[in-house]
């Protein structure tokens, strides 16, 4: 791998901000057309890493390679990537037109060229008929194609995404990633796209990064991360509703939780200690007369038709979200019974709370 | 809305109406709130701030009209009069005075030889009929004349006024405050942007000591300026008063605080279009601080017009150098000041100053109200 050239490649990457230390050694490579999304809570360090990727900070070690060549103090104006700001950053005393062709006369383009690049992405993005409006004359999504349509006409090595849909009211939300998705399919561009939201990373990526901390928890396709989280830190992050968390101890295969629960699990190596059990809601059965592994209270529901989200407690007080993919009669204060599949059992242990192998 | 003073006024006869009509100052019909105290006082105040900023103008107006020798005998009539000759058979052009001889019967007369308790006068018709008369029965024959001289002679060098150089004082003038405004305001947005945008060692520091130099007064570092000015080889060029007015610190501070207020994204934004510093500068930066920069050139054509001091002390020696302020000082010799001419060349300078900002005060305005600063 190492001698294969990467469209972007980050080596041990560290930037402190005075004595405060946000990225602790990152490597990282991207390839060629991927759609790369960095995921993590707010803090995590992955909007500095974008900012250091696009040239806008410098890391205060390490070494960032684009194309193979090293770029650590070529600035920003010269490295060939564009930027989707999460505030679109639009140039508010220039129309429509001036800001989408700004970065090609930098560039110092012909002018028949910016033309018929500018007109190509405005129809790509269908913002041809706003091309004489100011950025304060449009609306929300409006702006963000504008945002978008500047970052293309420059046809850049790599589109860098920073929180570019938070801005967007949900339904609007919903439609740019769709579009953005297609985009890229359209551009085959590589993208690296930050946000805090799983939702869109799963949906989006061909490749997530899992920020904490200025440290990467996980990478990998978003079904691995979703199906095989490295921890529990992981596993909660990602899928919505969250990850059941109920705590016990193990021996050998066999699990004790603290909510009086006993199960085997198929683990690959035998071990010994207390164990955080996580388990998907969709992966627990429901049965209302009170068959299975444990009995739990039923504390709230939400009847959504095709789902049902039912959030119960067991007697020790721990919670536990079942998803339904069907509609069954509930009541609150009500006891059910609950199925947990062992195949699709987490066990996370240790002071970083690792997971532990499974056999399957 | 209602005034919390105003009073409603009762309905009452056709005058009453119309005079709550005029008086009224919100609401209809009879319901309308009539001119309460706080409206008399507010009305006041306000007629008393205009006076008091307009009464210095319109005394210098009115007198800069005025014939020489009303405005020297301290005449303070608000019109302009002046005497009226009369073209007198084998004497000359003489004044004309209303003798009264206490019965009431006028007549008209000219001094035929100086004036004394009892002066001798003659009428124009019989020149060689001189009469003794007392002095205070004569009064001077006056109509009401706008002075234009006061304004002509000096422009164009008529009536011994050779000397004043209005074109030439004019231009420099122009000159030094177009020239001057325009290195001001690249000087200091340039200043300006580096402060507020640019992190650097000391950015802080250099920010405290432009500021600071508010506190300085400009007549405590008036020789160690006059002595760079004299070893940069610009004493006595327009430059030597151009150059040291450039950079002003309330200029830097103001554009600095205007521009902290552009957002950094814009700039990372056209970093990532491959716009280079410069120009990010010319077409981010100068664009959107406009209304700073209004407000800026407006006090720097002011500081620029009206200085006197600073150009006085550089440009003295050569006359051809300098502005309409310095040329001013000509008609104030060390026996004689010409006030008709000092008052109408006042009012000459004052038009364009004030053409420029009935032009820009909407800036003004909208400048201080964005910026808050003056």
């Amino acid at each position: 791998m190492t001698d294969q050239t990467h469209a972007l490649e980050l080596k041990q990457i560290r930037k402190s901000f005075g004595k405060v230390d946000v990225i602790h050694g990152i490597d990282l490579a991207i390839e060629e057309g991927e759609f790369v999304v960095f995921v993590g809570p707010s803090g995590c360090g992955k909007s500095t890493l974008l900012r250091l990727i696009a040239g806008l900070d410098d890391p205060t070690s390490g070494d960032i390679l684009l194309q193979g060549k090293r770029v650590n103090g070529i600035p920003a104006a010269e490295r060939g990537l564009s930027m989707v700001f999460q505030s679109y950053a639009l140039y508010p005393h220039m129309n429509v037109r001036a800001n989408l062709s700004f970065g090609l006369e930098n560039m110092n383009m012909p002018r028949a060229e910016i033309t018929q690049r500018v007109d190509d992405a405005a129809r790509l993005l269908q913002i041809d008929q706003l091309m004489d409006r100011r950025p304060g004359q449009l609306s929300g999504g409006q702006r963000q194609r504008v945002a978008i349509g500047r970052a293309i006409v420059r046809e850049p090595v790599i589109f860098l995404f920073d929180e570019p849909l938070s801005n967007l009211d949900a339904e609007l939300r919903l439609q740019m990633r769709v579009e953005i998705s297609n985009l890229h399919a359209q551009l085959g561009n590589t993208m690296i796209y930050v946000t805090h939201d799983q939702v869109e990373a799963m949906t989006m990526a061909d490749r997530i990064v899992v920020l904490r901390g200025g440290r990467i928890e996980q990478m990998g396709k978003p079904l691995d991360l979703y199906n095989a989280p490295a921890n529990k830190f992981v596993a909660g992050f990602i899928g919505a509703p969250q990850m059941n968390f109920l705590k016990g101890s193990l021996a050998g295969r066999t699990v004790t939780l603290d909510c009086g629960l006993t199960k085997e699990v198929p683990l690959a190596e035998e071990a010994q200690g207390p164990v955080t059990l996580g388990v998907r809601p969709e992966a627990i059965e429901v049965s209302l007369d009170g068959a299975g592994d444990a009995q739990v209270k039923v504390q709230n529901f939400e009847q959504l038709g095709a789902i049902t989200y039912i959030y119960t407690a067991f007697d020790n007080g721990e919670t536990l979200t079942v998803q339904l993919p069907r509609q069954i009669p509930l009541t609150r204060g009500q006891s059910i019974g609950i199925g947990i599949d062992p195949a699709h059992v987490h066990l996370f242990h240790g002071p970083e709370e690792r997971a532990l192998g499974m056999a399957r | 809305m209602t005034m919390p003073h105003g009073h409603s006024i009762p309905p009452g006869g056709p005058m009453r109406r119309l005079t709550r009509f005029l008086t009224r100052t919100s609401g209809r019909g009879d319901s309308a709130q009539g001119f309460g105290v706080t409206d008399v006082l507010a009305y006041s105040y306000l007629a008393f701030g205009v006076l008091i900023v307009l009464v210095p103008v319109l005394w210098t107006f009115f007198t800069s009209i005025k014939p020489e020798r009303q405005v020297e005998n301290f005449d303070t009539r608000l019109l302009p009069y002046s005497q009226i000759e009369e073209e007198i058979a084998g004497v000359g052009t003489r004044d004309l005075w209303i003798f009264d001889d206490g019965t009431g019967e006028e007549q008209l007369v000219f001094k035929a030889g100086p004036t004394r308790s009892v002066t001798d006068v003659a009428t124009p018709e019989n020149p060689d009929e001189v009469f003794g008369v007392p002095r205070e029965t004569l009064e001077p024959l006056e109509e009401v004349r706008v002075a234009v001289e006061n304004y002509l002679d000096p422009i164009l060098k008529r009536n011994g006024q050779e000397n004043f150089h209005f074109a030439t004082y004019l231009f420099n003038s122009v000159f030094v405050t177009v020239v001057a405004t325009l290195i001001t305001l690249l000087i200091n947005a340039m200043a300006g942007f580096a402060l507020s945008k640019y992190r650097f060692r000391g950015r802080l520091t250099f920010t405290i000591l432009i500021v600071a130099t508010l506190l300085i007064p400009a007549s405590i570092i008036l020789v160690s300026l006059f002595f760079v000015v004299w070893s940069f080889g610009i004493f006595g060029s327009l430059w030597g008063v151009i150059i040291p007015a450039a950079a002003t610190p309330t200029g830097v501070f103001l554009l600095r605080q205007y521009m902290l207020t552009i957002p950094d994204e814009l700039l990372e934004a056209a970093r990532m279009d491959a716009a280079s510093e410069w120009r990010i500068f010319w077409r981010i930066i100068i664009p959107l601080s406009l209304p700073a920069l209004s407000v800026l050139a407006i006090l720097s054509v002011i500081w620029r017009w009206n200085d006197f001091l600073w150009p006085l002390i550089v440009l003295i020696s050569d006359p051809s150098a300098h502005t309409l302020q310095l040329g001013l000082t000509q008609f104030a010799g060390e026996f004689n000041t010409d006030f008709h001419y000092i008052l109408a060349m006042t009012v000459v300078t004052l038009l364009p100053i004030t053409l420029v900002f009935v032009w820009l005060q909407r800036f003004i305005t909208t400048g201080i109200a964005t910026t808050g600063l003056k």
